[in-house]
């Protein structure tokens, strides 16, 4: 035995759940051990306490059957109106969930956990009802009576004959915050019951021969009771593993589960789930799918789904395994998962396939090692095993059929034959008959063919002829050899037949799970991925299909629905809204508002739900659960994809943000010094000239307006920069192109440029031959302007500049190339970002926005510009457009001259 | 005494720019008169009738197009235009409807004094006096009698497009003339959209009579708007 300290796992699932807990309300169950035990009676007494405490609480639903003492109670406390339904003519009263939630008490009072919901309700069982009340952070009080528990439903039915078919599963009485027993002892329940202080008096005399015997109620309170003192034990448990008391603790036991398609299997998982909760156990239930039970008849089908549904809503983990020998899967299954104890029914195997093949159990223990193995029985008195269903044996009849057929062919054959042929040589014809059958129709009918091989090879060619007499006795040797010798060759085969045909299921499935996830991964955006997952969801499922994503507010809207027009009723919609909000299914064939036509699937990754997928079934109405399985693989497929295309786009908007941070303080700095250094000299510059101008010599005077008339021209080229570059950002500029002659632009540039330029040689090469290019002269010549502008600023003045244009494929080259120091490497991109200034240019004005409206301008014209440095020193700048086309025919020079 | 100064109208909303304007033209000699609004402008063109306006587009109670439109209805005096940067469309809206001459905010008084002075000969010119027959600027020398264009004294010769191309910057030397306005003049009043027809002819024009075509001394082009003729 170990000491142990709390888990830090464990630990961090507690707080997790507690916090979890914290923003839920909390639920207090009055449970009793059989109705009249005054749990209503108690339970409105503590509500009465709680409103005399001034807390905000109304009676949501209460039961009083007609007892006068509760109904006493309910006075003075706030009522909720009941919804009002009709069902088939019948008039019905509901707990009205949506006006709870509305009205948002502190308390509610809702009787009757157990209750089953009208059709038409919201979820089919009233638990649901008040686990939405809890999650919208109310407080809840109810009652519950012990034979309600689901584990304990089959015990129940036991002690006293009758099968309660309301049940909830346990889990809701464990996530309740208190539990209050309300105890009476059997004597006095049923004196209460003979003063009709229970039922009507009518109701009562009844009640009393059948549920109400002193024997039922003695075993129903000692079970209210362990439960009771179960629970208690446990939360003492907690406590000691919160306070970490220094006490030994058994290692962590986990249950094994193996269930079949038996009606038997539930009563394994409800013994499973006490043990389990004994031992405070985690517990997994298995499925083994061997080849054979690939064709399981419907019905079984079924039966398995709902075991494991049970099971899960019991809290256990479902696996469903594939393999051909089930012993071997569950126990290497088991070994894997560390499993302690093995749980499995007793096999209702004939005999003589047990000593043939040794019983499931038997391999079972023999192979256990240190796993215990628990043994269950099926009770006698419990449902009878189901017949083969008839659709089952009618869609086989096509295959017997076809065994018949086989065997006259090989009859005929063999009449054909036989003169030429000793009889043995006979026996084999049918042999092949047979395997030709196990491989087309499987084993019952391969059984048959072998049987009638048999009888055939008898009649028609075992002398006496044509009877079923056979004169030589070892000719019986010979029938019961082709007897075996056929069984066992359309056994094998038909086993061959089989896994052939699950390994070609599993292809499938797997295929279609590996489409859908490649396609998938290779979409980049979300509403891709959903229109690829969702084609392909609506292939493979042969129905309609649709996805919905969440907005910003966490509203649903289709975001899929190729061939689904019911993606478009609100209704449906509400129904996908409250999978999404709930992160649970919802919707047909489950438990909350199963009369939707379509089940939606949320689609859950780790950060909860990030949409959800709704399928409508097609042809057959209903999904099976190999379908249900396949369905929940796609929607984990499908949810991964959609939130890897979700964070994908917010690292691309936190990263669009951090580049617009930068940008903005970049543009502060440089706005900041490149406004206020001009105007600081301005100012400067005036202020004197106002404060001492007659003072001034004529040259200081001359030199203060010089430097007044240069920082305003500076200042002037700065606010054009910056305009320029947000009405390009702003898409404000629209590019008007026209067909135009470089050499003018260029030269545009350069006339404007003349002060600035006076002192340089400005050499510009364009050649007489250069067409006419599209472009929109204004924004070209700006352009170029800050292009010659910074060859000016940051090379030695005097230096030469040369601007030179040339054709190069479909484009125009137009290039200012000057012989200042050159980029350093790697400036030669930099260059053209915003606000980027050169290390050593610190001193110069300018916000570094010239080479950037550059290419701005370049891209608005579909074109781009490059920086290199130049050979023979300096660097170049070029401009490449695009020419688009052969210039347009100038008219020839007669006719408008005429 | 009659003053023979020109009277200059100044019609501008910012009391920064016509104070700058009163101050640089008084000193060059002009008496001025101010308005603030298109409105005022229209009452002291009636009431002062004065030799030259000085418009800006942006006034605050009426689009400056429309005011030279609404002038231009009954009267020729000449109109210089000032606007801010980046607004070629207004500009050549302005130009077209009659405007003589645009400034582009902010301006040097220089250029302001040179575009007056050739909107006022523009104005006398046009007041009857014949026309200059021979033009001459820098190198240039076109003679308009016997349709001769020389460069340094050497005979230049002309298609007869490129020659009325040059003849009309001639008349309007000095002043901007509108890709539009080159394009109807001399092709024809059908034309319209073809304003590479005048870029290509004005590119041959300078490789005849400029030293630098791509570094143009006389034929001026004015980005987004038109050409002008330099006058010296």
């Amino acid at each position: 035995m170990e000491h142990r300290r709390p888990d830090p796992d464990e630990l961090l699932a507690r707080v997790q759940a507690e916090e979890a807990r914290r923003s839920q309300g909390k639920l207090k169950v009055f449970f009793g051990a059989a109705p009249g035990v005054g749990k209503t009676y108690t339970m409105l007494e503590a509500a009465r306490a709680r409103k005399a405490e001034g807390i905000d609480i109304i009676v949501g639903w209460v039961e009083t059957h007609g007892r006068q003492e509760t109904e006493a109670l309910l006075e003075g406390l706030e009522g909720l109106p009941r919804r009002q339904l009709s069902y088939r003519g019948t008039r019905l009263e509901e707990f009205d969930l949506d006006l709870a939630l509305e009205r948002r008490p502190t308390l509610i009072v809702v009787d009757e956990l157990a209750h089953t919901n009208a059709p038409g309700s919201r979820h089919t069982k009233r638990y649901r009802d008040v686990e939405e009340l809890l999650a919208a952070g109310i407080d809840v009080y109810t009652t519950l009576n012990v034979q309600h528990l689901e584990t304990l439903n089959d015990v129940v039915a036991q002690v006293t004959g009758v099968t309660v078919r309301e049940t909830i599963p346990d889990a809701v009485l464990d996530r309740a915050d208190e539990i209050e027993l309300v105890d009476l002892p059997a004597e006095e329940l049923r004196k209460r019951l003979a003063e009709g202080k229970v039922y009507m008096p009518e109701v009562a005399g009844r009640a009393a021969e059948n549920f109400f015997r002193e024997g039922n109620l003695i075993a129903l309170r000692e079970l209210a009771l362990r439960r009771t003192a179960e629970r208690v034990d446990a939360q003492m448990q907690r406590y000691r593993r919160e306070h970490a008391v220094r006490e030994t603790w058994p290692t962590a036991e986990r249950v094994l589960v193996c269930v079949g398609p038996s009606p038997y299997a539930v009563r394994l998982i409800r013994a499973a789930r006490r043990m389990a909760a004994r031992l405070q156990a985690e517990w997994l239930v298995v499925y083994v799918e061997t080849p054979a039970q690939l064709h399981l008849a419907e019905a079984d089908r079924e039966q398995l789904e709902s075991t494991l549904r049970l099971a899960e809503q019991l809290g256990a983990e479902t696996v469903t395994l594939t393999g051909s020998n089930e012993v071997e899967e569950v126990l290497a299954y088991a070994r894997r998962r560390n499993v302690t104890k093995l749980v499995v029914g007793k096999p209702a195997e004939s005999r003589w396939r047990e000593l043939l093949h040794g019983s499931f159990v038997d391999r079972l223990v023999r192979g256990s090692g240190e796993i215990d193995v628990y043994v269950i029985t099926g009770a006698a008195g419990d449902e009878e095993p189901r017949q083969p269903t008839a659709s089952k044996v009618r869609s086989r009849w096509p295959a017997y059929g076809f065994a018949v057929l086989i065997v006259g062919l090989c009859t005929l054959l063999a009449a054909l034959l036989g003169p030429r042929l000793t009889l043995a040589n006979l026996v084999m014809v049918y042999l092949v008959g047979v395997v030709v059958v196990a491989l087309r129709s499987g084993r019952g009918p391969a059984a048959l063919s072998s049987v009638l091989s048999v009888a055939a090879f008898d009649f028609f060619f075992v002398p006496p002829r044509l009877t079923f007499a056979v004169a030589d006795t070892q000719y019986v040797l010979t029938f019961v050899v082709m007897l075996a010798v056929a069984l066992v060759i359309s056994g094998l085969t038909a086993r061959v037949r089989d896994q052939v045909e699950a390994a070609r299921a599993r292809e499938r499935r797997t295929a279609a799970l590996y489409a859908v996830s490649r396609a998938c991964a290779s979409a980049a955006e979300t509403y891709e991925v959903v229109r690829v997952a969702g084609r392909h969801l609506a292939e493979v499922f042969e129905c309609q299909v649709a996805i919905f994503l969440p907005h910003r507010d966490g509203k649903l809207t289709a975001a899929f629905f190729g061939n689904a027009p019911f993606a478009s009723d609100p209704k449906e919609a509400s129904v996908a809204q409250w999978a999404f909000d709930h992160g649970e299914k919802a919707g047909f064939g489950t438990a909350t508002l199963p009369g939707s036509g379509a089940i939606y699937v949320p689609l859950k990754v780790a950060r909860g739900p990030v949409g959800v997928v709704g399928v409508k079934p097609g042809g057959q109405g209903h999904l099976d659960s190999e379908q249900l399985h396949l369905l929940d693989a796609f929607a984990n497929q499908i949810a991964l994809a959609v939130e890897r295309t979700n964070l994908a786009a917010e690292a691309q908007a936190a990263e669009l943000q951090v580049e617009s941070e930068r940008m903005r303080s970049a543009l502060l700095a440089s706005v900041s010094h490149d406004l206020r250094t001009p105007l600081a000299a301005i100012a400067g510059s005036s202020s004197t000239l106002l404060r001492g101008g007659e003072n001034l010599s004529d040259e200081a005077r001359r030199e203060l307006l010089e430097s007044i008339n240069e920082q305003a021209g500076r200042l002037n080229r700065f606010i054009a920069n910056l305009l320029d570059m947000t009405r390009l950002d702003a898409g404000a500029i629209t590019v008007r192109k026209e067909w135009q002659p470089v050499e003018e632009v260029v030269g545009a540039a350069i006339g404007q440029l003349e002060e600035r330029l006076a002192g340089r040689e400005v050499r510009a090469r364009i050649p007489e031959s250069l067409p006419l290019v599209p472009l929109d002269t204004t924004l070209i010549g700006q352009a170029l302007v800050n292009l010659l502008e910074n060859a000016v600023k940051y090379t030695p003045a005097g230096s030469p500049i040369d601007v030179a244009a040339r054709v190069e494929g479909d484009s125009v080259v137009i290039e200012v190339a000057d012989r200042g120091p050159g980029l350093a490497a790697g400036e030669e991109v930099r260059v053209f970002d915003r606000f980027h200034r050169l290390p050593s240019e610190t001193g110069q004005p300018g916000a570094g926005l010239g080479l950037a409206i550059c290419k701005a301008i370049a891209a608005a014209h579909g074109g781009n510009i490059t920086a290199a440095n130049r050979p023979g020193g300096g660097s170049v700048f070029s401009l490449r457009l695009p020419l688009g086309g052969p210039a347009p025919e100038l008219q020839p020079e007669g006719r408008a001259d005429s | 005494m009659v003053s023979t100064e020109p009277l200059v109208l100044i019609v501008d909303d910012e009391l920064p720019i016509r104070r700058f304007l009163r101050v640089s033209l008084a000193g060059e000699g002009y008496r001025v008169v101010e308005a603030a609004t298109a409105g005022e402008a229209l009452d002291q063109i009636a009431a002062q009738r004065p030799d030259v306006v000085v418009l800006d587009l942006g006034l605050p109670d009426r689009d400056g197009v429309e005011v030279i439109r609404e002038i231009r209805e009954w009267s020729s005096i000449p109109i210089v235009v000032l606007s801010v940067r980046d607004r070629e469309s207004d500009k050549v809206a302005a130009l077209e409807t009659g405007a003589d001459d645009y400034l582009t905010k902010p301006f040097g008084v220089g250029e302001l004094m040179a575009r007056l002075r050739v909107a006022l000969r523009h104005a006398s010119l046009a007041g009857g006096t014949a026309d200059e027959p021979v033009f001459t600027t820098g190198e240039l020398r076109v003679d308009l009698a016997r349709r001769q264009v020389f460069v340094s004294e050497r005979e230049v010769r002309l298609t007869p497009i490129e020659y009325k191309l040059l003849a009309l910057l001639v008349k309007n030397a000095g002043k901007v003339l509108t890709h539009r306005q080159l394009l109807r003049q001399v092709w024809g009043p059908e034309y319209g959209d073809e304003n590479h027809y005048v870029r290509v002819y004005v590119a041959q024009l300078r490789r005849k009579i400029e030293a630098d075509p791509a570094r143009p001394r006389y034929l001026r082009t004015e980005s987004g708007v038109g050409y002008r003729l330099v006058t010296e």
